[in-house]
């Protein structure tokens, strides 16, 4: 039961290759994520996963392959028509990104403001609905400044889903949280994505998390997807990879040490590396 | 050989760098202005805008005009009194402000106040994905964030150095006239004879504009290309108080050699 098999896929990369000009960042990449399901892409650092959701958000166009989103082909829509489509996609940035100039409050409200002509009061109750869905109803006339890291973050939650989105996309929601922020997050993003019928992707490195809430779990590294299945699959997996990455292990398909020369060579000055 | 090879790869690097850079503030100048009537309907915008960038920048821009306008006082009289014409101290002050020193110095204020200020808060802006953000919630940052900006500046910077050349005037009339005794009849009705509308005042109006369009372009640019660091925000800021200084100065002379040629 790979979403692949599915024929009801929000989203679908198929043989999607991505470059910075000579440098190949990401290169035959099949991934697809059906309706309601909540999917992971994992990996190290800098293996390219924030990379993926920028081409599924339309932020970066891909050098091969194609990006569908609901349907549409990413390659071909004009500046109007991508933004019709983000309209149906919310998405939470690794620190929040919220307006500094604007309160909590303001920042929720900014996409109803923008998209509809919604009354003073039916925007006002709308905000005050997601605030709750976040628990920070409260904190509705604060600043950004005056929150924690964990709650920049769910206010940005709630102005991702303001205009009540079919995709939710997360770059990094754990980074950088205390675990019982951590776990609020979770709960959050599964909570959310069923109560919405929304579908959501998250690039994460946090497995401990991701397990417990996730349906399907992609694992990229060095710009290709080495392991893929849902979190039982993954939990039994023999793969290497896979293994090293659950079990948080130093060493093993993924190297310890960036590419060097000896160190003894280094030390006694045979080498300048 | 290599060094001189070397000299001509970093001279070539930098012209295709140069004029990559022109050619992408070109394409940025004309996207602002695609989406500057989105922008200026939605008035609240823009009018908060001249609020910070304009209403903001008053204080310096009365302080500085006023003592400009004293030196001006001073240093002018002390040279029209060895000729014997003191009363035209007037002129002298009304004519340097609103031909020449109420748009420049008004101007390089200006970018420094409001100029910097901008492109600090779009660079920051870009530093902490806020622009991205904005785009991922298909609302346009040209329309939304840099277009009132760039108007904002545009019409404050006119406002302001008329403000400059008015508070330096009275700058003048109270050195001049309060202070050292030049006769006040003679300061106005000098001065009132010998400024021309059209040539004087609305040339220098003119002048202000463009400084406006020039510093709020630059400023809104700098901030909207800089490298997301804070390193690059700090160079942005430089680069828009330096590149600023320097288009007021070369568009004054080519404009004022358009102007006065053959007037007075």
């Amino acid at each position: 039961m790979t979403p692949l098999d599915s024929n009801d896929a929000l989203v679908r990369l198929q043989d999607v290759r991505f470059a910075y000009g000579e440098r190949e960042i990401l290169s035959g990449i099949d991934f697809s994520v059906r309706r309601g399901q909540v999917v992971a892409i994992m990996g190290g650092s800098g293996c390219g996963k924030t990379t993926l959701l920028r081409l599924i958000g339309g932020q970066l166009c891909a050098s091969g392959g194609t990006v569908s989103v609901a349907g549409q082909d990413l390659a071909g829509l004009s500046t109007g028509e991508m933004y019709a489509l983000r309209r149906r996609m919310g998405m939470l940035f690794q620190f929040g990104a919220l307006f500094t100039d604007m309160s909590v409050f303001d920042n929720v409200a900014f996409p109803l403001r923008e998209h509809t002509d919604l009354p003073p009061a039916l925007v006002h109750d709308l905000v005050m609905m997601k605030l709750n869905a976040v628990g920070l109803r409260g904190a509705a006339k604060l600043k950004p400044a005056e929150l924690s890291g964990g709650m920049a973050r769910r206010v940005a939650l709630a102005r991702a889903i303001a205009l009540d989105p079919a995709l939710i996309m997360y770059d990094e929601p754990f980074a950088g949280l205390d675990p019982i922020s951590l776990g609020v997050i979770g709960q959050l993003i599964r909570k959310l994505n069923d109560a919405l019928g929304a579908s959501t992707i998250m690039v994460t490195h946090d497995i401990v998390e991701s397990l417990q809430i996730v349906d399907y779990i992609y694992f990229i590294a060095s710009g290709r997807i080495v392991a893929q299945g849902t979190p039982d699959e993954i939990r039994a997996s023999r793969d290497p990879f896979v293994h090293q990455f659950i079990h948080a292990e130093a060493d093993g398909p993924v190297p310890f040490h960036y590419p060097a020369a000896p160190l003894a060579d280094s030390l006694i000055g045979r080498s300048s590396a | 050989m290599t060094g001189v090879l070397n000299l001509v790869r970093r001279l070539g690097a930098g012209v295709v760098e140069g004029v990559w850079r022109i050619g992408f503030a070109t394409r940025f100048f004309l996207l602002l202005l695609r989406y500057s009537a989105q922008s200026l309907l939605r008035l609240h915008l823009t009018i908060r805008e001249i609020y910070f960038s304009g209403v903001l920048s008053l204080l310096i821009i009365v302080v500085s005009g006023l003592f400009v306008g004293m030196v001006l006082g001073l240093q002018g009289y002390e040279t029209l009194q060895r000729y014997g014409s003191s009363e035209a101290l007037g002129v002298l002050v009304a004519l340097s402000l609103t031909r020449e020193l109420g748009p420049v110095v008004a101007a390089l204020l200006f970018a420094s106040r409001a100029g910097s200020a901008v492109t600090a808060e779009i660079g920051l802006m870009k530093t902490t994905e806020q622009l991205k953000a904005m785009d991922m919630m298909a609302v346009n940052p040209i329309a939304r964030v840099v277009a009132p900006r760039f108007w904002g500046g545009v019409i404050s910077m006119p406002l302001l150095a008329a403000l400059f050349s008015a508070m330096g005037v009275f700058g003048g009339w109270l050195i001049g006239v309060v202070f050292i005794g030049v006769d006040e009849g003679a300061f106005w009705s000098q001065m009132q004879a010998a400024v021309d509308f059209r040539f004087d005042v609305l040339n220098g109006v003119i002048k202000s504009f463009v400084f406006g369009i020039a510093v709020a372009l630059i400023a809104v640019f700098e901030g909207y290309d800089c490298t997301p660091t804070a390193e690059g925000v700090s160079r942005a800021i430089t680069r828009t108080v330096v590149s600023s200084a320097l288009a007021i100065l070369a568009l004054d002379f080519v404009l004022t050699s358009f102007m006065f040629r053959g007037q007075s």
